[in-house]
């Protein structure tokens, strides 16, 4: 038999949940790594302009299909434009947009979650009271109305659904710091003549980074989508510009009539990319628990 | 060295005050207690008789509902009580370190142990991180932690209880202060680390001159590591002195039911001696003498009237109206308390 088996090393018979989520997510790991270098080098990578097309060749089909040709492989859209280009620098718009506004979440939410679990009293009261209000508005139509007022711009977009997304942060974070904050080396750092900001950020912080490294990479997926969302409204990524949603948007028009490539491809690099942070997400909650990796 | 204490507290009181202020918890009440350098006090007291207050008292690091309401709290010719937060921050972990409860949760585990027993070092003396790193070495070498050098760039979850607890120790005593608190800090410990613990903390005492504050519930403690013992009962000292002559005759019925319950290796008896009844609410005390319902001499002025602190020989005291001097025992049953009074007078120690 191969070398490979040790039927006596196998331990006892884990949670099959459990061992999913324990072992390495490769594939959602190798599609998220795909997806970045294909952003990153979108200018080397793409054959055509994607904000350029022909109206000649307007409506080809993927290479595979009947009156499709290899100079598109995966067809062109309704202006002619290369649909394989416009993924690929959708893909840069998408990454960029995304890990934005999850930084821009993530940094504002920790911070308030933070000030606001550690000082208590009326800071947190007010906080809270803020974080209430932004949870009862729907995140998509507050997104809407924001960008409605500032304008679509790719940097509006990553301030908007940064300004709407940060409450989650503030939440969790905070709710970590007030069990923190009871846990006896706040008190020795107290006792040792640490001030409250040096515990807040000496302390404290590196103690919900973990936290907050896993509600980004859940807080991709929903933010990404919110940005196809908005860009499939209107209201996102400004039309010339390549983005997944604003092709889900252009496209949807032909699919009564069979162009199904125009949405189906964007509509699946979203799905993909929105997996595959979830997938990443959910293995690095477990993986990055304080508790099971003190075991 | 001058006379003058290290630490006083004069008639010291910290209440806990509801938020209505309807509901007022007297933790700590008229506490009087002076430490000279180097000696060593062992308060010892049941849950919830006023110890870890009176520590955080004297740190000033009270919860929001709590107040020092009178008394002085003088601290190396200082007055603690007026000095602002950021003043106080100077103070603790510099002048005046505490060891907390459960030194085994009190290292944060992110943190590597040199960045841990050198923190203060840093916070205190503005020394630079390599720095704080040399001295958390000679730190650790000084709490009889084997390979120091290997030992700092580790974390706690690699150490075991006991090394924990000694790094513990070197972070109380790394920027040598004068005052040392240290409130249970054995309790989550068992025997043998416990005896190499307290070992180590009476070495460190000597060594670095320090003045100890030790906090317990467990007077084999004290006797062995205090010469001064302050028993606490509901939020007051009840007695206080040198360790020895109150072991050997203790003069408050209360220290008297603690002595008698320790068992012996010689007692043949086949259960353990209890104190009766439950200390009484902090927020309603009785009139009298708290301790007067579960005291087996009680009479009647006990019930009525709280006694006084009574001074018996030097650095000697007692808060019962059987060890009263005789004239200020005249107003009430002079005859009841002469019976008792003298009989309690040899002690029941020697």
């Amino acid at each position: 038999m191969s070398v490979t088996t040790h039927p006596t090393a196998v331990p006892a018979p884990a949670p099959i949940a459990f061992w999913r989520l324990k072992g390495f997510p490769l594939i959602p790991v190798l599609i998220l790594l795909l997806i970045a270098l294909v952003a990153i080098f979108a200018d080397v990578l793409a054959p055509y302009d994607p904000e350029i097309g022909s109206l000649a060749r307007r409506f080809r089909p993927p290479a595979w299909q009947e009156g499709g040709s290899m100079a598109h492989l995966l067809g062109t859209d309704h202006v002619g434009r290369d649909v394989l280009s416009r993924l690929m620098y959708g893909a840069r718009v998408s990454m960029i947009v995304g890990l934005a506004a999850v930084l821009f979440a993530g940094v504002l939410g920790t911070f308030l979650g933070i000030v606001s679990g550690y000082l208590g009293g009326w800071v947190d009261q007010v906080i809270m009271r803020l974080t209430d209000t932004w949870l009862a508005l729907p995140g998509l139509t507050f997104a809407i109305f924001l960008a409605a007022i500032v304008g679509p711009s790719e940097l509006n977009i990553i301030f908007i659904l940064g300004g709407v997304y940060w409450t989650r942060y503030a939440r969790v974070i905070r709710s970590e710091v007030l069990s923190l904050k009871e846990r006896e080396f706040v008190n020795l750092a107290i006792v040792a003549g640490c001030s409250r900001r040096a515990i807040m950020w000496h302390h404290i912080l590196p103690n919900v980074i973990n936290s907050a490294v896993v509600l980004a990479t859940l807080m991709l997926g929903i933010v990404i989508v919110t940005e196809a969302a908005l860009s499939f409204l209107g209201v996102g990524v400004p039309p010339p510009r390549p983005a997944w949603g604003l092709m889900l948007a252009d496209g949807k028009k032909g699919l009564m009539v069979g162009y199904w490539w125009l949405t189906v491809l964007p509509g699946l690099c979203i799905m993909l990319m929105v997996l595959s942070a979830n997938l990443l997400g959910d293995w690095l909650r477990v993986k990055l628990d304080p508790q099971l990796r003190q075991l | 060295m001058t006379a003058e204490p290290l630490l006083s507290l004069e008639n010291l009181s910290t209440h806990y005050v509801s938020q209505q202020g309807s509901r007022v918890v007297r933790a700590v009440d008229d506490v009087t207690l002076s430490l000279n350098a180097g000696e060593s006090l062992g308060i010892v007291g049941e849950s919830g008789s006023g110890k870890t207050t009176l520590a955080l008292t004297i740190l000033r690091l009270l919860p929001p509902a709590a107040r020092i309401v009178s008394g002085r709290l003088v601290f190396d010719g200082e007055d603690l009580r007026t000095k602002s937060d950021s003043e106080m921050r100077r103070v603790r972990g510099k002048r005046i370190a505490m060891v907390l409860q459960d030194p085994m949760a009190s290292l944060n585990p992110l943190f590597s142990i040199g960045d841990q027993v050198g923190e203060p070092i840093r916070v205190h003396e503005g020394a630079s991180r390599a720095s704080a790193w040399q001295r958390a070495v000679g730190l650790l070498k000084s709490v009889r932690i084997a390979s120091p050098e290997m030992r700092v760039r580790q974390y706690p979850h690699e150490m075991s209880g006991g090394m924990r607890q000694r790094i513990v120790g070197a972070i109380g005593i790394s920027c040598g202060p004068r005052l040392l608190i240290a409130d249970e800090p054995t309790t989550s410990l068992d025997l043998t680390i416990q005896a190499q613990y307290l070992d180590l903390l009476r070495d460190l005492q000597r060594r670095h001159a320090l003045t100890l504050i030790f906090i317990t519930h467990n007077l084999g403690i004290v006797a062995r590591m205090c010469n001064r013992l302050a028993v606490m009962y509901a939020g007051r000292v009840v007695e206080q002195g040198p360790v020895a002559r109150i072991f050997n005759a203790p003069a408050h019925p209360y220290t008297q039911a603690l002595l008698g319950s320790l068992p012996r290796m010689s007692d043949e008896r086949e259960r353990l001696t209890a104190i009766e009844g439950q200390p009484p609410d902090l927020a309603s005390l009785p009139p009298g003498c708290a301790f007067a319902a579960r005291c087996p001499m009680a009479f009647a002025r006990c019930a009525a009237e709280a006694p006084p602190e009574f001074t018996l020989g030097e650095g000697r005291t007692a808060r019962c109206w059987l060890a009263a001097p005789a004239t200020a025992r005249a107003p009430l049953s002079a005859h009841a308390v002469g019976g008792e009074g003298g009989a309690h007078a040899e002690g029941i120690g020697g």
